[in-house]
């Protein structure tokens, strides 16, 4: 299994690498060190999301209400800086990171203790976190002149030759990896998704881990936002909207099998930036931006094509053959 | 004298008490509606009027015509989130013809066939390949959207004919638009469809296990094909009337339909994990959203705050019958 999942990510990596050569090919500059640099520190946010995500749909949940999330903090965090500039940076980031994980808590008290399927949840609050936005903030954006210098530039502020937007992207995923490999709610994460009969039996608490995995992409939505307030310095209802079916596709890019237990750090991060190459490739080759959501559709299914050719259940075969006769 | 017993009478489906139909789903939903209806009336001296109420009913014939589709998908098991992108394919492709001087009849037929073309593509990728459908349905999503990008731009679409205009915003008799007795009439259909024929028996029935209705000899992904070609057939209409309605194509058009449209499904009894529905939840959870947006647009409450109604309500009213069973057996924690 194990050596089946790197074989995958092998494959996805080498398709980044002939992506970028062809790229190349038409713009010489693209795969200059510098360059990939910028493309990871633009895919820094939808890497994070991703990984949030991956955690859900490993438990054959799903969270739709991030990108909403993601709006409604950094308006939360925007409208605190603009009021009390004087908070440092680092607590708005706590702050974040509270106000995310309570949405996210929500998400997840639903989803464990009245057992609503977590689509249907995270539907319902999609439309009231984004509402939720308008309330707090009037229906008014938040403007870059508004922020404070410190709010804006915090994550542009290079360290060891690397923004520190990039450099919190390194360490959200070294702590997924950390966490997913190494302790013991990560093997609960993968076995709730391979076999939820069989995890209870093992003596998982199912609905437990359900919560923790949505506070878990809580969290990161609410980190989420700051980061986007802060690098696109402006905050409205509008802030991604629509964004969380992105988070998904990269995902799915990515290899993480929606049916649940199958997909790893390393695949989430490819994922978001096979996306994040396209988008940041087609302006320099000259593509019209337009293309762009055709060509991550076609991406999208063409991975699932891929992936489901290795995720085929057993038990159906013989039905096909006795189908065949 | 041999007295032949007379032959036993076996029914189809068996009788349901009375207080089963007092505490069922749509009961419920008829409970909200009056409700919502009532404080509506209150609130708002502008609210029951023939015209308002007329103009009501353009909130959600559209959305509801592909919630009708969408029902019996998700009955299934499956899900299209595409729809919405399919409504936005569909508007273009008729700009298109518009610019190349097709007339009204050549429009609706390029609509309703680029609907009918879209759904039966997701339909082969999920029964061919064997895909997850919501997966595969997001993919879709931004490829048919995507075309209408590639194709539209940021420009859009105008000088749709006159007669055109009919769909999206003639009125059949008095107060009643087309769109609204286009509604009932498909609702009709899919209620027969579902609850009266073998059809719908099997589409209740593979929602809840397909693998055994495999083996009892139901062609389950024929079934689903074609749930998923009338889900686009039913989009590539609605695109007809929204785009008749607006005068107008975008590529943005539609944009988010496809959640509302779930919401309307779920929000009308049907079960998410398939297997369990009714078409008359659907056709009053349509009315309820109607509602609730309408009203509270004569209250002047912006749109987005709507949306939090909606979305609560989607929770409460999926919610309230799990913790009132809690309650009753005393185990809520």
């Amino acid at each position: 299994m194990k050596s089946f999942l790197k074989y995958r990510e092998i494959w996805l990596l080498a398709g980044i690498v002939v992506l970028i050569g062809l790229i190349s090919t038409r713009f010489p500059g693209f795969a200059d060190p510098a360059n990939l640099r910028q493309v990871f520190n633009d895919t820094s946010i939808l890497m994070i999301l991703a990984l949030g995500q991956m955690v859900v749909i490993l438990t054959r949940s799903i969270d739709l209400s991030m990108a909403s999330n993601l709006c409604f903090t950094g308006m939360v965090v925007a409208m605190l800086n603009a009021a009390h500039p004087a908070i440092p940076i680092p607590v708005l980031i706590v702050i974040a990171l509270l106000v995310g994980l309570v949405l996210g808590a929500i998400n997840g008290f639903l989803v464990w203790r009245l057992n609503i399927p977590s689509i249907v949840v995270t539907l319902g609050t999609l439309t009231i976190y984004r509402g939720a936005t308008f309330v707090v903030s009037g229906g008014a954006w938040v403007n870059a002149d508004q922020m404070s210098p410190d709010f804006i530039n915090f994550q542009r502020v290079a360290f060891l030759g690397l923004p520190v937007l990039s450099w919190i992207a390194l360490l959200v995923i070294a702590l997924f990896f950390l966490v997913m490999t190494r302790t013991q709610i990560g093997r609960s994460i993968y076995a709730i998704g391979v076999n939820p009969t069989a995890s209870v039996y093992a003596g998982i608490d199912v609905g437990r881990t359900k919560f923790i995995v949505f506070c878990i992409s809580g969290m990161i939505g609410g980190l989420a936002g700051y980061l986007w307030i802060s690098r696109y310095v402006i905050a409205s209802v509008e802030v991604a909207n629509g964004y969380e079916l992105n988070i998904i596709a990269a995902c799915v890019i990515g290899g993480i099998s929606i049916a649940g237990g199958i997909g790893s750090v390393g695949g989430a991060v490819l994922g978001a930036l096979f996306l994040g190459i396209i988008s940041n490739a087609l302006p320099v080759i000259n593509i019209s931006p337009f293309w762009q959501m055709a060509i991550s559709g076609s991406a999208i299914i063409l991975a699932v094509v891929l992936n489901a050719r290795g995720e085929r259940r057993q038990g159906r075969i013989i039905l096909r053959k006795a189908e065949a006769a | 004298m041999t007295d032949t017993p007379a032959p036993r009478h076996i029914p189809d489906r068996l009788d349901k008490p009375l207080s089963s139909a007092i505490f069922s789903w749509e009961a419920l939903l008829v409970v909200i509606a009056v409700a919502i209806f009532a404080v509506n009336s209150f609130a708002s001296p502008y609210f029951f009027d023939p015209w308002s109420l007329s103009d009501l009913t353009f909130n959600f014939t559209e959305k509801g015509l592909i919630a009708l589709a969408m029902a019996l998908l998700i009955i299934s098991g499956e899900i299209d989130l595409s729809v919405a992108a399919i409504v936005a394919l569909a508007s273009t492709m008729m700009g298109m013809a518009v610019q190349a001087g097709a007339g009204t009849p050549v429009l609706v037929l390029i609509g309703i066939a680029v609907g009918l073309a879209c759904g039966a593509f997701n339909g082969l990728l999920v029964t061919r390949l064997g895909l997850p459908s919501i997966v595969v349905t997001i993919g879709t999503m931004s490829l048919f959207r995507g075309i209408a990008f590639i194709i539209l731009g940021d420009q859009a679409y105008k000088g749709y004919p006159e007669s055109f205009a009919f769909f999206g915003q003639g009125y059949v008799w008095w107060v009643f638009s087309f769109e609204l007795a286009l509604f009932l009439v498909a609702a009709l259909i899919y209620w027969f469809v579902l609850h009266r024929t073998s059809f719908g028996r099997r589409v209740f029935a593979i929602g809840n296990n397909p693998v055994a209705c495999q083996f009892s000899g139901v062609r389950v992904d024929r079934i689903k094909f074609i749930l998923f070609c009338l889900t686009g057939l039913m989009s590539g209409i609605a695109s007809v009337l929204i785009t008749s309605r607006l005068g107008s194509t975008r590529p943005s058009i539609a944009q988010g339909y496809e959640l509302e449209a779930i919401t309307m499904v779920v929000l009308g009894g049907v079960s998410i994990l398939g297997g369990a529905g009714s078409i008359l939840g659907v056709v009053l959870a349509a009315f309820i959203m109607g509602l609730v947006t309408f009203g509270l647009g004569l209250l002047n409450v912006p749109g987005i705050v709507m949306s939090i109604f909606i979305g609560l309500l989607l929770i409460i009213v999926i919610a309230l019958p799990i913790v009132w069973r809690r309650l009753r057996e005393g185990r809520f924690a």
